[in-house]
């Protein structure tokens, strides 16, 4: 099992869940897995089946774009983070 | 095997003339004031250090000291090594002062005041009275006097940095008050930037603070930041934080990055060129509903408290030149678990702001955001 991190603009999709316990080798395959379980995120974090480009997948604290994409290999002791950017500040 | 020696007047022409300042006088003599662009050389050290400052043998050599018995020494000495075109200003220094030439004068000390006022930070080696100096010319641009605005603020100005600059075009409103304590309830309807001064005034009379009364937009971005070292960013949306970076990058200031949701918040720092900037993190700008406003989503009162906090750290060790910056380091705070996490961050060789190729962003603008 690998965990996935659920940013906080998403956890209304995860019934406020902040982590999700995923099976997988593959940042898709955890990802299929988190799908499956909390089909809302689906359309959230994807755009026609690839990855959202505001949406940052990072493998423990490595960015999987510089690593192998949604191919990047994970293991049981890994996180996977889903990091969108934040907005909030001063107002 | 000859060096020339040459009156003041003369010397001042040379020296504009490219030839390269060495003062051979002491360190001592130095720190009192020195010719601008010079290069401190003591007299006994000429010998061994001089093939650092002059490697080619023909370079152009203006050798000075207290009244030209020292530089005359000097030059002598470094004709017989082989040097080919050495000069020594045979005048009391202070000619050089009188016929125009370059000068910088002493960084002042710090007052008796100074002293006692940040006598608990200079105490620490790593800052000491050239670090609180260092601290005291400091320019540091705050972008939003609210929530994020508010401890970098507060604790800048107490620790004396010198001039502090607010970009903001609210007025302070009752919500605002659990959370933005620059301001407080005797303020409510006045510009943030009026309160935030009271405020600063109140915590530090020498802070110098710069009201900036206006929306940081991308016609007016590079007029505000070009006079500040560091810039703390604190904004409210995406548009700001993209016209933001560009301009930043272009005119290579270093942002203080932080943001807030709820319970969680981010804080990075960009240093244009050395590591990431924003869009090399975030290339595209996310829709509204990725990125609600606090005034939608809500915000924990202490949130901005310690991401501000954390920003102004950031700002600290940016100032004084110490410690490890949070460039290429996202660190994410999550005040429902009280944990951070961090992740690495990279210069994206494609960023349209700083990629390779990209000397000075010449970016296009950030798409606008509906509602921001």
């Amino acid at each position: 099992m690998s965990t996935v991190r659920i940013p906080p603009v998403l956890r209304e999709n995860t019934g406020g869940s902040r982590t999700v316990d995923v099976t997988g080798s593959t940042v898709a395959e955890a990802l299929a897995d988190l799908f499956d379980q909390h089909p809302g995120l689906r359309d959230r974090v994807t755009d026609n089946g690839e990855l959202s480009r505001f949406i940052n997948v990072y493998v423990n604290d490595r960015d999987v774009r510089y690593r192998d994409g949604l191919e990047t290999a994970i293991g049981a002791d890994d996180t996977v983070i889903l990091l969108p950017a934040m907005a909030g500040g001063a107002s | 095997m000859t060096f020339r020696e040459v009156p003041a007047a003369e010397a001042v022409a040379l020296a504009r003339d490219g030839y390269r300042v060495v003062d051979v006088r002491e360190q001592s003599e130095w720190d009192a004031g020195h010719v601008a662009g010079a290069t401190l050389l003591p007299l006994g050290e000429v010998s061994q250090r001089i093939g650092e400052i002059a490697p080619e043998m023909d370079a152009p050599l203006l050798l000075h000291c207290a009244v030209g018995g020292r530089s005359g020494r000097a030059a002598r000495w470094l004709a017989g090594m082989g040097y080919t075109n050495v000069v020594s200003m045979k005048a009391p220094i202070g000619h050089w002062k009188e016929q125009g030439g370059e000068w910088e004068e002493p960084r002042g000390l710090l007052t008796p005041a100074q002293q006692r006022r940040y006598a608990r930070q200079t105490l620490i080696p790593e800052i000491g009275q050239e670090g609180q100096r260092k601290l005291l010319d400091a320019k540091v641009l705050l972008i939003g006097a609210g929530a994020l605005g508010s401890p970098s603020a507060l604790y800048l100005s107490a620790s004396g940095v010198g001039t502090i600059g607010l970009v903001d075009d609210d007025v302070v409103e009752e919500s605002n008050l659990q959370r933005q304590v620059l301001h407080g309830v005797n303020r409510l309807g006045m510009r943030k930037v009026d309160s935030g001064e009271l405020t600063i005034r109140g915590l530090n009379p020498e802070t110098v603070v710069v009201k900036h009364a206006e929306r940081l937009n991308a016609d007016n971005v590079e007029r505000l930041i070009a006079a500040y070292d560091v810039i703390v960013d604190g904004t409210d949306n995406f548009e700001t934080r993209y016209v933001l970076n560009d301009a930043a990058v272009k005119l290579r200031k270093p942002v203080v990055h932080g943001s807030i949701y709820r319970w969680d918040g981010q804080i990075t720092t960009f240093v244009p060129f050395e590591g990431p900037c924003y869009r090399c993190m975030y290339p595209t700008q996310p829709p509204d509903e990725l990125a609600p406003a606090c005034s939608v989503a809500g915000v924990l009162g202490v949130l901005p408290g310690v991401i501000g906090m954390l920003q102004s750290n950031e700002v600290f060790k940016l100032i004084l030149g110490v410690g490890d910056t949070l460039s290429g380091r996202l660190l994410m705070f999550d005040a429902m678990g009280t944990s951070f996490d961090e992740v690495r961050i990279w210069r994206d060789p494609a960023c349209p702001a700083c990629g390779e190729g990209v000397e000075s962003a010449a970016v296009t603008r950030a798409p606008v955001a509906a509602g921001a």
